[in-house]
């Protein structure tokens, strides 16, 4: 069923034509909806969900947003593309797990997906590659806009937007951006980084795994709190604090590489000839490798167009992308070397890692 | 709306109505006479409603304010067990329980953000088009043609602006 969609040249996320950026992967924003006079989903019958399901559909599919989009029911997707969607951010875990009525619209380039009955009504995200804020904020606004043209959304004056879960209250509004900090980690800056973002009402995650040593370096940070400022305030706030970690990030780099060269540059020459060479690779050590390797980019050890696709590495390395490559029902041994073999394969077409560069300091 | 107010603590309807600022905030919390006898609120001006809350003695032996949603008959020991609410309804009900959580868990208890304007004044359109159409009704059968004849004219109005707006966007 997702075919198509895995082996889109449009998608942003693995196929951007735009190099990426040094520390942010990419840049989301998520706005939940409910419908009036209709339950939220986890308290709605399976004919008000499967009503739910059938409105909210065809109002999306008159969009221009969503031309040319797809609309997956929940149902009908296997174990295993859920989980390739999962690991492409376009649609949640608990998505997976919902009830019957439910579903999800995506974009041609994948930039956009609406998901259908989740927690609320209505879970509507838009994405883009790099630190771009303002700008994904800015299509999410009119996209949200022209739903509401079509749709009565529950909402109170007081209270702002209703969500099924009052952490999301008011502007229901969560933007995060995915940053990829192996100099705060290797420096051991990040729980002091953590701690400090927390307290600011900050939420940072490790994408591929828990705490302050995620694997391949790269955090999820977002705001907790959604009532009592406007999106304005809420975006400025919190790109304030992203423009601080990224400047930290950037020293920590350069400090490290001046104390450890040798230690460093050790690191990342291993991580390169490992990804070329590899016969065996698991999922933990090839985003621990690959991290290493985007860094080398960022020290420009390695051009820059290289940079995306270690990013696309990063998505296409996760078991259930290696999976579906393989077709199913892969035990994951075989998973490791499938995974080794495309790496080899991708790796054997980069140049080598120029050493001299790496003395230029930002 | 104001008859529809449900006692707080045990949702018979409420009679006594406290609004009092906690903490630069407006708190409102409605009861029935009998459980502001129980509680001892006896005059709402003199009460205050900051110790009422610290002192939880809103909160009946051995649980919460036995809160039901009319809409979806979602209950406070749901709502404590999952942490959501059942619908849009609930958030009128649920707010004596909602209030203390929002401040821990907010920055502000009053949206500040986008307004959906569109979605709204077209829910207002219609609210006001079937008070209008009960009213006409009720004209008719009472054959007081001359206020039929008002509520007709308001409606057409109101359908005529609504096409115009239509045609505009
Ligand atoms: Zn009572
Ligand atoms: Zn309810």
């Amino acid at each position: 069923m997702i075919e198509s969609l895995i082996h889109s040249n449009k998608a942003e996320l693995t196929q951007s034509a735009k190099n990426g950026s040094p520390v942010v992967l990419s840049t989301r924003v998520r706005l939940a909806r409910n419908l009036v006079d209709t339950p939220f989903p986890g308290r709605a019958s399976k004919s008000q969900r499967s009503d739910v399901l059938t409105k909210c559909v065809d109002r999306i599919a008159e969009l221009p947003q969503m031309k040319q989009g797809s609309f997956f029911d929940t149902a009908e997707l296997s174990e295993l593309e859920k989980q390739v969607l999962v690991e492409r951010h376009l649609i949640s875990r608990e998505l997976c797990e919902a009830e019957s009525g439910s579903g999800v619209f995506i974009n041609k380039d994948q930039t956009c997906s609406v998901m259908i009955n989740e927690e609320d009504h209505l879970r509507i995200q838009f994405m883009k590659t790099g630190f771009n804020l303002r700008s994904v904020w800015k299509q999410i606004d009119r996209f949200d806009s022209s739903l509401e043209d079509g749709l009565d959304v529950a909402f109170s004056q007081e209270f702002g937007y209703l969500t099924a879960c009052p952490t999301n209250l008011g502007t229901a509004l969560r933007a995060s951006v995915m940053m990829h900090l192996p100099g705060l980690v290797i420096s051991e800056h990040m729980d002091k980084v953590i701690r400090a973002v927390n307290q600011l009402g900050i939420t940072v995650r490790g994408l591929f795994g828990e705490g302050s040593d995620a694997t391949g370096h790269v955090f999820q940070i977002s705001n907790q709190q959604t009532l009592g400022e406007s999106e304005e305030e809420i975006m400025s706030r919190l790109g304030s604090v992203f423009k601080t970690i990224i400047d930290h990030e950037i020293n920590a780099r350069f400090k490290y590489l001046e104390q450890n060269r040798a230690r460093l540059l050790d690191q990342i020459g291993r991580a390169f000839g490992t990804l070329q060479n590899a016969h065996v690779l698991n999922s933990n050590e090839a985003m621990n490798l690959l991290s290493l390797v985007r860094l080398a980019v960022d020290f420009e050890m390695l051009p820059e167009v290289n940079r995306s696709e270690v990013d696309r590495l990063f998505i296409e390395c996760q078991p259930g992308h290696i999976q579906h490559a393989a077709g199913e029902g892969i035990e994951p041994d075989a998973r490791d070397l499938c995974r080794a073999d495309k790496v080899r394969e991708e790796f054997a077409r980069l140049p080598s890692l120029n050493f001299d560069k790496v003395n230029v300091i930002e | 709306m104001a008859e529809n107010l449900k006692c707080s603590h045990c949702n018979n309807p409420a009679t006594v109505h406290l609004t009092q600022i906690v903490n630069n905030k407006i708190i409102k919390v409605d009861l029935c006479e009998s459980c502001a006898q129980a509680k001892g609120v006896t005059d709402p001006e003199g009460f205050s409603l900051a110790d009422l809350l610290t002192k939880t003695n809103l909160i009946p032996e051995g649980g919460e304010p036995q809160i039901t949603c009319p809409s979806c008959g979602l209950t406070s020991a749901d709502f404590r067990r999952t942490g959501r609410l059942g619908c849009a309804t609930c958030y009128l009900h649920f707010i004596p329980l909602l209030r203390p959580v929002l401040e821990d868990m907010h920055a502000g208890t009053l949206h500040k953000g986008k307004v959906p304007q569109v979605a709204l004044s077209r829910q207002s359109a219609a609210a006001e088009l079937q008070t209008l159409k009960n009213a006409l009704e009720r004209a008719i059968s009472e054959e007081a043609y001359e206020d039929a004849a008002k509520y007709r004219d308001q409606i057409q109005a109101i359908k005529k602006s609504a096409d115009s707006e239509a045609v505009h966007s």
